[in-house]
């Protein structure tokens, strides 16, 4: 049970999420949009962590599953093939064809662990998006390289998210109206995952990385469970990819290379893999610290010499990079790893 | 006469060139405990590894209350009603002792993503189960204050003990111990023993795999003999101390 102080606490943190934006568009539009990546990047953290952080099977291809809920929300609410379908048809259709898409990676390398399991991801990862990349001719369905723009934007009745509304005095820009969607589904994700955890099915996850052999002869039917993680995880990752199209209004495959994988994967492991909350503060972190970056090190360098001596971009990424390996020297197991032993005390005093 | 629980019909092995089991054919009875000894690489680990599924056999069959087991797949052969322990503990590490337990109910609960989603009543109500079942299994292997410790943290002995709690966990017909004995010393051993005691008069039937001689010999009712892969001998306790081929197989041939 909770106690009064930690209600307070959430209510705290409640009102600050919501307050956030408003405080975010006074500094700039920007911002607001930022963290709506960071929100994003969350989810799709979420989604890896149950299959690398829970199931233990090292996903290198996870940006596959964005891909395909990017264009299937694409593909379904633009110009392209004339067709304007509502969010809430498309996510939920966005999600189903990530799954599949996750079975069918899933099916093939249940038998694969570790270093093998990663290539055959890797090599998946390419294969979605060189299929986006070269699926416009005979039939143009993706358009190639060039994308597909004009992607409608979200729209609840009247509310249409790509336009300002003010209600009672507040402006409620495009970015803040998604920001608030993308909240919902946050806490909706963070609520799914922390039950799946608690859950006997989290619990054939886990048993399964610490020990697939133990887990088989503990009566886990060990290619269903896996499948299954490799599937929930696809379908966050088809969910968000759906909220990233619209909200770019443009999807191309260049947003869905290797590097995204690799950057998902870090903010899984730098954040503590299988802790959800640890895997949140990975992706908030790992999404903001470069566009902190991005802010300061141009100005930073003015102020202290006069003039610009390193491109800020370069100098971005070595500072990033830098921050990783420190983190991983210093904290092996993760900013906040998964502390599954104090949880078990804590309900027991409880 | 008790009934027979499994029926083991000429099981066959080969890994390469090695024949690991010959034709091996054994009848444990319900309610027994049943001992698989021999020299080192006789084959006890490879049998016990066919009867539990994680190996594919090349020849014969098993049969398991009456029905034919199929033995492609470990997690078929636990719901059957079959469970084991490791002969180097395999434990899940990171989890707490309480979840190992928890992981063994596995096969005898239901509960699927979407339930465990929503928190069904049905979902809420059979996690407690598993709790209290859980609970329950700690208790009775007498590591109950060790409930919320990583099991990676348990002493050896305790550690041993959890296993036999996850076996126990998915309810089993028969429960399978690969030298449950490996590495402990006197006291822990002694204790292992009135616990498998424990379990035969709980009405359990136990396969044990044991290199500590002396207790196989108190504590099981049969004993079986395995040789290059052979059986040589299946008899009571005194009967197997006193054949010349049980013998000969350990100490090696007088002539020699």
């Amino acid at each position: 049970m909770k106690t009064n102080r930690e209600r307070f606490g959430l209510a705290l943190i409640a009102i600050a999420l919501i307050a956030l934006p408003f405080v975010l568009a006074s500094v700039g539009t920007a911002w607001v949009r930022i963290t709506n990546f960071a929100v994003l990047f969350t989810l799709l953290s979420l989604g890896l962590n149950i299959v690398v952080g829970f199931a233990g099977l090292l996903d290198l291809g996870y940006v596959a599953f964005f891909a395909v809920g990017a264009y299937v929300y694409a593909l379904l609410a633009s110009p392209h093939f004339g067709l304007h379908l509502p969010f809430w048809v498309i996510l939920p259709i966005g999600a189903t064809v990530a799954c599949i898409a996750g079975v069918v990676l899933g099916a093939p390398t249940l038998r694969l662990r570790g270093d093998y399991l990663a290539i055959v991801t890797l090599g998946f990862g390419e294969i979605v998006r060189i299929f986006m990349n070269n699926l416009s001719s005979p039939v143009n369905l993706t358009n190639g390289p060039k994308g597909i723009n004009r992607i409608d934007p979200f729209q609840i009745g009247p509310l249409n998210f790509s336009a300002s509304d003010s209600f009672g005095g507040l402006v409620f820009s495009g970015p803040i109206k998604y920001y608030y969607f993308l909240l919902l589904v946050l806490l909706a994700v963070i609520i799914i995952n922390r039950r799946l955890q608690d859950s006997r099915i989290g619990r054939a996850w886990v048993a399964i990385r610490e020990d697939e052999i133990a887990a088989r002869a503990s009566g886990i039917n060990t290619r269903n469970i896996k499948l299954l993680a490799f599937a929930m995880g696809a379908s966050f990752g088809g969910i968000a990819g759906g909220m990233f199209a619209a909200i770019q209004g443009f999807v191309s495959p260049e947003s869905f290379i290797l590097n995204e994988s690799i950057m998902i994967l870090a903010m899984v492991v730098l954040g503590g893999m299988g802790n959800i909350w640890g895997v949140v503060a990975g992706a908030v972190l790992l999404s903001f610290v470069p566009e902190l970056l991005r802010y300061t090190v141009e100005p930073a360098q003015k102020a202290l010499f006069g003039k610009l001596l390193v491109d800020p971009e370069v100098l971005r990424m070595l500072i990033f990079g830098l921050a990783l390996v420190l983190t991983m020297r210093f904290r092996p197991a993760g900013l906040w790893p998964e502390m599954r032993h104090r949880r078990e005390l804590d309900q027991d005093r409880a | 006469m008790s009934p027979v629980l499994l029926e083991a019909r000429n099981i066959g092995k080969r890994f390469g060139g090695v024949q690991a089991l010959k034709d091996v054919s054994l009848t444990i009875k319900s309610g027994e405990i049943y001992g698989l000894i021999g020299p080192n690489g006789a084959g006890k680990t490879t049998l016990f590894n066919v009867f539990t599924g994680l190996y594919p056999r090349d020849s014969g069959e098993v049969i398991f209350c009456g029905t034919t087991l199929t033995l492609d797949s470990p997690h078929a052969v636990a719901a059957a009603g079959i469970a084991r322990t490791f002969q180097n503990i395999r434990l899940f590490g990171n989890m707490t002792a309480l979840e190992n337990v928890m992981v063994g109910r596995h096969p005898r609960s239901y509960a699927g993503v979407f339930s465990a989603i929503l928190r069904t009543r049905a979902e809420r109500a059979e996690e407690a189960g598993i709790r209290r079942r859980a609970d329950e299994l700690l208790h009775y292997v007498g590591i109950a204050d060790r409930a919320g410790d990583l099991a990676r943290h348990l002493s050896y002995g305790d550690q041993r003990r959890l296993e036999i709690a996850r076996a126990l966990a998915t309810d089993p017909k028969l429960l399978a111990l690969d030298e449950p004995a490996a590495g402990m010393n006197a006291t822990e051993t002694a204790a292992l023993r009135r616990l498998i005691e424990g379990l035969r008069s709980d009405g359990l039937t136990v396969l044990l795999i044991e290199h500590d001689v002396k207790l196989v010999l108190g504590l099981c009712d049969r004993v079986a003999v395995l040789d290059y892969g052979e059986k040589i001998a299946e008899d009571a306790p005194e009967a197997v101390r006193a054949n010349p081929k049980v013998i000969e197989a350990y100490l090696g041939a007088s002539t020699a």
